[in-house]
């Protein structure tokens, strides 16, 4: 009891630097609130749209109507196509991008003659804007007549392939995985660098093998990057657009329309405003599915 | 024996590299070298490597008056959303390095995670509020759209990198009598100077790059280089050398500033998750 009140009084905590001085959270609030505002209020306005009969052709027809949009959205084939396009292209880019940006990322890792440049060329078509790539692709490589992709083919006897036509998915899986390998190659390669070279060296000595040290040190160092790429990568693959827009424009069919393309379609073709915000809403709702993923592994590794 | 292996295997690493770049590149080179060509040589039958180059479709892109105006929305645009940005970011991004409290870590997340609103889901409001407001297809709409979805990683990068100002220096400088003004305008900044070059490097390639709002909500007006390049889709017209023409301008500032600013971007692109 006595040492309890003999102990000397501890030195009174050395005040957090002027930061009573700093007003940290006026800093901080215009950021946030903006943010906030961006998040809300569209978000608001789509859940009170999605229940209501809207069309902008027939505004004076607008009445509140219930689940009717959400029933008559999940009951459209259309909508179930595109949410399995969607899918397709997302995976099927993932492991491109992932698979191949791996190696690339490991053949980049050694030193050549001119390194740097080829480096440099090879991470370009991740700069390059999206319509730009994709019409590229659509008129000077893939087209069937005077694309060199047919010219090619012709000129070897095989004949030519109408890309857009026959592969249309596969076409854009072609072009969104050219734009992103660059991507995946550029956060891989710079996550290899930071791996440590006496620990390969070390593995070496005891005689590894390239591919066991590849499996068994590199891999296993490069995993919080590959999951951090493939999160962010399926981010921007769910909302793919812009490549869609000007080769295929969703089509032939329903072929290549993906959730962001029939989004779009309701929105500004049909302008059926209720149908495409409860759509917006299905679409928010997978977005927010990987982004549990991807804040909690980032938030991992966040030191504040 | 044993070096020459070696020497033999970074040869074959080296042809693989470069095998491998150039395939990656090649279709950009191909529009390039389109683009000195006629029209009639851009779909010639065979393709033609060595020819003439002409520089008519640049001469042709820029009398159109239009290409210049769509250039200039691109650049107001982009640079003013990242400046915009950078306002809102800094501030923040200084209170949150190096005065955190406990509610930091949690605001930085929730920054995030606006990240991941899907702009589809939100197109249909978005297109409306545009259209309340007057603000569709004009230059200050697509500013807030692209400062707003530009922040989170805007704050974030730069966070990171005030995180890496030695706190010492700052904490010498306060012994010194430096007042707060004085200790970030002439010691905090011009550290920090490289960061946010790159931060705003960072922002300017996506906002010239989006295709998603740019494409909806302009029409002519404001509409940036994306959308000018949309408009060749429709016509399948035979005008693929003026096309490889106003796309290498419109890609060719972006694709320096990538290059320039390629290693400082992995922090911005993965939000300080991999360095």
């Amino acid at each position: 009891m006595t040492s309890v009140v003999t102990r000397p009084q501890p030195p009174s905590k050395p005040k957090e630097r002027s930061s009573g001085k700093i007003p940290t959270l006026a800093l901080v609030a215009p950021s946030v609130i903006v943010l906030i505002l961006w998040m809300v209020v569209p978000l608001a306005m789509a859940i009170w749209f999605a229940f209501q009969r809207y069309n902008l052709l027939i505004p004076d027809n607008r009445e509140f109507i219930g689940l009717g949009n959400f029933i008559f959205i999940l009951t459209d084939p259309a909508l179930w196509i595109s949410i399995g396009t969607t899918l397709v292209l997302v995976a099927s880019v993932l492991l491109i991008t992932i698979g191949l940006g791996t190696l690339l990322a490991v053949l980049f890792n050694q030193d050549f003659p001119g390194q740097g440049i080829a480096r440099v060329l090879a991470i370009s078509p991740f700069f390059v804007m999206p319509t730009v790539s994709a019409l590229i692709w659509k008129n000077m490589l893939m087209h069937p007549v005077n694309g060199l992709f047919a010219q090619i083919t012709r000129g070897l006897g095989l004949g030519a392939i109408d890309w857009f036509t026959d592969f249309p998915l596969v076409s854009i899986i072609i072009i969104v995985s050219w734009e992103w390998l660059p991507f995946a190659l550029l956060i891989l390669l710079t996550a290899i660098q930071s791996l440590d070279t006496s620990q390969i060296e070390a593995a070496r000595m005891d005689g590894a093998k390239p591919f066991a040290l590849f499996r068994y040190v590199v891999l296993p160092h490069l995993s919080r990057a590959i999951a951090v790429v493939a999160m962010i990568e399926t981010i921007f693959f769910l909302a793919i657009f812009g490549e869609i827009f000007v080769t295929t424009g969703g089509g032939p069919g329903l072929a290549t329309t993906n959730l962001a393309y029939y989004i779009y379609l309701k929105a500004l073709l049909e302008f059926d405003v209720g149908g495409a915000s409860a759509g917006g809403l299905i679409a928010v709702v997978l977005a927010n599915i990987v982004a549990i993923f991807l804040v909690r592994s980032v938030a991992s590794n966040l030191d504040t | 024996m044993k070096t020459n292996n070696k020497k033999s295997n970074q040869w074959l690493i080296g042809l693989l590299g470069w095998l491998v770049a150039c395939i990656l590149f090649f279709p950009i080179f191909w529009m390039f070298i389109t683009s000195f060509k006629t029209e009639a040589m851009a779909v010639a039958t065979p393709p033609q490597l060595f020819f003439k180059p002409t520089l008519e479709n640049y001469v042709a892109v820029q009398e159109r008056a239009a290409y210049f105006n769509f250039a200039w929305n691109s650049v107001i645009i982009s640079v003013g959303a990242t400046i915009l940005a950078l306002l809102l970011a800094v501030p923040a991004a200084y209170a949150m390095s190096f005065f955190p409290s406990k509610r930091t870590k949690s605001t930085l997340l929730w920054m995030l995670s606006t990240k991941m609103l899907p702009s589809v889901g939100v197109l249909v409001p978005i297109y409306i509020l545009g259209r309340e407001t007057g603000l569709l297809d004009t230059r200050i709409g697509l500013i807030i759209i692209y400062t707003l979805i530009n922040l989170p990683i805007v704050v974030w990068m730069i966070y990171s990198f005030f995180k890496e100002v030695p706190k010492e220096i700052l904490e010498a400088d306060r012994m010194d009598g430096a007042s707060t003004y004085q200790e970030v305008a002439y010691v905090l900044l011009p550290l920090a100077l490289p960061g946010i070059a790159s931060t705003a490097l960072l922002s300017i390639i996506l906002s010239w790059n989006e295709a998603f709002w740019s494409l909806n909500l302009t029409t002519f007006d404001a509409a940036p280089l994306t959308a000018f390049i949309a408009s060749f889709s429709s016509p399948q017209g035979l005008f693929w050398a003026k096309l490889s023409a106003a796309s290498t301008m419109a890609i060719a500032p972006i694709l320096i500033f990538g290059w320039i600013s390629q290693k400082q971007l992995v922090r911005g692109l993965t939000f300080g998750a991999v360095k």
